[in-house]
């Protein structure tokens, strides 16, 4: 039960270091957007331009600018069938702003963009520093570095960037990297500003293996939660401009030509909601069942439980929402935005202010 | 779970899917295709189809009739009352009702969060609405303080549930008939599904179109599709092929699991029951209605259900940790050495009780929630008599166990005596002058009291809460907050009372501990159907369901055409990995074995 201090005073400082490096790394992404909106503002409006030419002659694409969002939204969903074959290649949707966004496939081009690889090795930098920090937090408490808020949270942000560092491995999400990295910092911050905590022990409530199952499943799902955040408001931004651009006006923000299209943006957001709700069932199912061995029962409407299934519902609600004529696209966005702030309000505000059963994991 | 009910539109039989894409007029077909698949010939189209209940081969004009009419189809001109019924049943099993009380849940399961509960802190409810004399009672009426039994919470929750029972039972009754019938019929355009592939066998490989079917049958089959060959003797063969009918499997499995889980805890909640007790070292508990300090029932309980065990608290021991300088004096463990005899005369027998560990006894479990100090004290009356003489139990109110505590000596002589104050456990005298606690071990343990006699209200009959002394009614003797000062007691110390009352003594210190018990018949039920929904969840979202069609066909010039197209049920992002394998499985058979290079022609037919 020996707590080592010393190196939970090198885990603070490593922690420091890793905030400071990602601070680079996420002047790096920005640096890559405001620079990409620079030199490809030329080419968005000759796009524009061009779609205002495409207007006049295509019957189609008139049609699918002129119902406006609501319209699109409902165009696209069900995206494997065959309509979706015809959104894919024939909808005057994707011809008129295929050309201002990112290619679907979220592949690497051979384009350069330095700022973006610089921003990518200096968060594996800090990614190693803030792996350093929570391996020598966990070896310094003798224990799972997730035993209280402070924990969880630069635990949390290091399962980000760990997920965004891997994802990055097999697809060019770099368009994320200012979104994304900027989360991560705001955790770190939170954590060293918000809850600092020093290394300690375990109250014997926390003394269990569910410790481990429970937040290590809930700390993953929060992460991908993280990165669906990101992506749903990138989609939100995009669909925006897509509309603009479908109305042939200027769609401003330039620097959306690295993000892909709202749809693609919404696919994947879905396939990493999918696994972050099985994940999210699965805490909350851990949970039941450490709740059942400390407490005496598996549910009890605690403040902590109150919202973790709250969470769970929103989140089924946006799967649903992505069978339901009307809910795609931007709605479905809205829910899992909705759903994240949740899991925000459940950390912060529940942990903190709210008096329950999981009060002792704050502070 | 994604209402397409337009199950229909997937009938092999029917066949209006695959064709969808090939359909020649072009006009609206993404939008066209979008809206059958949600609606399709299903409820959300529900107003109007009730009263005139088109069939299902008139979905494409349905759908047209659908967006023009908009708003128009919900005007009800004959419906009648069974019309009626079938319209709300209808709109209450529709993905878009469900998606609303769904949502609608999450909001309502807030309140529950924001507002002190009764079933978990009654206490804290009478403070609220104490504090909040206007609006406290109108929570009241609205049921803020009971939510999660609340007439408004239960409809949400049963109305989904109806909801999810008139989705899932149909669905399976489809999915059933979809699992026994035969893959659906080979489009007429393969190119128009969303993945395509064509390859060209030369004319020196030998291979026939329908040896190609069958080949690309087995093929398929060995990847786990269900095959069907048609137009076996024609000159243009075809297979069939569809996969991962598990998906739709796992849907409904999530989705009955959770009614499963609905009904499990309702069955726990009748049949259990869950009850309080503190115990002193050395203090004995046995499992009867009188053993308990509170007792919760289910609606169905019998007391017959109580099994007589006896347990007996022997030894409690707490250990703070003493190393750290920054978590100094935080509890590390919490022990307690547990005498446990499980019915009466039977051997008993030594058991540890820690938190996260409960014993198991007799259908019940007995968990660790709490513990915290039992002065012993001894209460003597102005007769000299002892009114009371044991331990008491003191409330801990921080982690420094700064414990209120409250005695009464209803038998002291005289008059009746009560002391209300505080124990602390190790008492320094602050930088104020007041005394505050500083460590949670008993290092200099005090007592600091007030004094009162009178009549403490016993003998009235009514209940009164042990831990609270009304000093309405009571004259007080001495106390902190006058001149004169409360009573300050050390360990083996004894203070006598003004005015010849009697005196109380500090004998000794013992540690208590504040066990729940709970019995909950549901609670195997709940895991079981939790952990079902959870594989049914993974299945559901997880296995791809894909339908697969090979044409083969001979060209004039001896080559055999052979072209195949998929098409996903549901979300599937693989589809496109899913045909290049198949390419390549067909290609290593057909083109490389005869040392043919594998060509991307994507001629159609």
């Amino acid at each position: 039960m020996g707590v080592n201090e010393t190196l939970g005073e090198y885990s603070d400082l490593f922690m420091l270091l890793a905030a400071m490096t990602y601070l680079v790394a996420f002047l790096g992404f920005a640096w890559d957007m405001a620079s990409s909106s620079k030199t490809l503002k030329a080419v968005d409006q000759r796009a524009a331009s061009a779609q205002n030419a495409q207007q006049t002659t295509s019957k189609v694409s008139t049609v699918a600018a002129g119902a406006g969002a609501q319209a699109e939204s409902t165009s696209h969903e069900g995206l494997t069938g065959p309509s979706d074959r015809v959104a894919r290649i024939g909808s005057g949707r994707s011809a008129s702003v295929s050309d201002s966004v990112a290619a679907q496939s979220m592949d690497y081009t051979g384009e350069r963009r330095v700022a973006a690889r610089v921003g990518v090795s200096i968060t594996a930098l800090a990614f190693v520093v803030h792996l350093a920090a929570v391996l020598a937090r966990g070896i310094a408490a003798d224990r799972v570095p997730w035993g209280n808020m402070y924990e969880f949270c630069t635990t949390g942000a290091l399962v980000v960037a760990g997920i965004f560092l891997g994802a990055l491995t097999r697809k060019d999400l770099r368009f994320l990297g200012t979104f994304v990295i900027g989360l991560v910092l705001i955790m770190l911050c939170a954590a060293t500003i918000g809850f600092p905590t020093p290394v300690g022990n375990l109250i014997p409530a926390l003394q269990s293996y569910w410790l481990v199952i429970h937040v290590s499943v809930a700390v993953i799902a929060s992460s991908l939660f993280t990165l669906t955040f990101a992506m749903s408001v990138l989609q939100l931004l995009q669909s925006r401009r897509e509309a603009a651009l479908a109305a042939g006006q200027s769609p401003g923000m330039a620097f959306m030509k690295r993000v892909p299209a709202a749809l693609n943006l919404e696919n994947l957001a879905y396939r990493i909601n999918a696994v972050g709700f099985v994940l999210w069932t699965f805490t909350l199912m851990a949970g039941a069942i450490w709740a059942e061995e400390a407490w005496g029962r598996y549910w009890g409407w605690d403040t902590k439980e109150v919202w973790t299934f709250v969470i769970w519902v929103v989140f089924a609600g946006y799967l649903h929402a992505r069978a339901t004529r009307g809910w795609t696209g931007t709605r479905a966005a809205w829910l899992c935005i909705v759903g994240y702030l949740c899991i925000i309000f459940n950390f912060a505000i529940v942990n903190v202010f709210f008096s329950g059963l999981h009060s002792y994991s704050g502070l | 779970m994604r209402r397409t009910t337009g199950e229909e539109e997937l009938r092999p039989d029917d066949g209006g899917r695959p064709d969808e894409g090939g359909r020649p007029d072009e006009g609206g077909t993404d939008r066209g295709a979008a809206t059958e698949r949600d609606a399709g010939a299903g409820t959300e189209s529900g107003a109007g189809k009730g009263a005139v209940d088109v069939g299902q081969g008139a979905g494409r004009t349905k759908k047209s009739r659908r967006k023009k009419s908009g708003k128009d189809d919900v005007v009800l001109p004959a419906l009648g009352f069974i019309g009626m019924l079938r319209f709300v049943w209808r709109q209450l099993t529709s993905m878009r009702t469900a998606l609303f009380l769904l949502l609608l849940l999450a909001v309502a399961a807030v309140p529950g969060s924001l507002f002190p509960q009764r079933p978990t802190n009654a206490a804290a409810v009478d403070q609220y609405i104490e504090d909040h004399p206007v609006v406290g009672p109108w929570l009241e009426n609205l049921q803020l303080f009971d939510v999660y039994s609340s007439v408004w919470f239960s409809a949400i929750y049963l109305l989904l549930f109806i909801s999810l029972i008139g989705c899932v039972v149909p669905r399976t009754a489809q999915h059933a008939k979809a699992m026994r019938s035969k893959p659906p019929r080979t489009p007429r355009r393969l190119s128009r599904l969303p993945e395509y592939s064509a390859m060209a066998i030369p004319a020196a490989a030998g291979v026939t179109p329908s040896s190609a079917i069958e080949e690309a049958a087995a093929m398929l089959k060995k990847r786990g599709y269900r095959v069907d060959v048609r137009d076996r003797d024609t000159g243009r063969p075809s297979v069939g092929a569809e996969r991962g009918f598990l998906k739709e499997v796992g849907n409904l499995l999530f989705h009955i699991c959770l009614i499963g889980v609905l009904i499990s805890v309702a069955v726990g909640g009748m049949f259990g029951y869950s009850g309080q007790k503190t115990l002193v070292e050395g203090d004995t508990f046995v499992n009867t209605l009188v053993g308990y300090d509170s007792f919760e029932p289910g609606n169905n309980f019998d007391r017959g259900q109580l099994d007589p065990y006896s347990i007996r608290l022997d030894d409690f021991s707490v250990t703070f940790d003493r190393q750290s300088e920054a978590n100094y004096g935080q509890p590390l463990d919490y022990t307690a050495e547990m005498t446990v005899t499980e019915s009466p005369g039977a051997e008993p027998e030594q058991q540890v009780l820690e938190v996260n560990d409960p014993l198991s006894i007799g259908g019940t479990n007995v968990y660790l929630l709490g513990n915290g100090y039992a002065p012993v004290v001894t209460v003597r009356g102005g007769n000299g008599n002892v009114a009371y003489k044991g331990p008491v139990i003191s409330l801990p109110s921080d982690s420094s166990y700064t414990s209120s505590i409250v005695i009464k000596a209803p038998d002291a002589q005289p008059s009746q005596l009560g002391f209300v104050g505080l124990f602390i456990p190790t008492a320094v005298v602050g930088k104020d002058g007041r005394t505050v606690a500083s460590d949670p071990d008993p290092l200099n343990p005090q007592l600091l009291l007030d004094s009162y006699y009178g009549n403490l209200g016993l003998d009235s009959g009514d209940p009164q809460n042990v831990y609270a002394l009304d000093v309405k009614g009571l004259n007080q003797l001495n106390g902190r907050q006058l001149d004169t000062g409360g009573i300050v007691l050390k360990a083996k110390e004894t203070y006598k009372l003004p005015e010849g009352k009697g005196s109380i003594s500090f004998d000794g210190l013992k540690r208590y501990i504040a066990i729940e018990v709970h019995h909950d018949p549901g609670k195997m039920a709940v895991l079981m159907c939790s952990s079902l929904a959870l594989l049914g969840l993974i299945m559901s979202l997880f296995i791809g369901r894909r339908r697969a069609w090979v044409r083969a066909g001979a060209h004039d010039d001896g080559r055999t055409m052979v072209e195949f197209g998929l098409l996903a049920r549901g979300e599937d992002y693989r589809l496109d990995a899913e045909r290049d394998k198949l390419r390549e499985l067909f290609g290593r058979k057909w083109l490389v074995e005869n040392g043919q290079p594998d060509d991307d022609d994507r001629k159609d037919k």
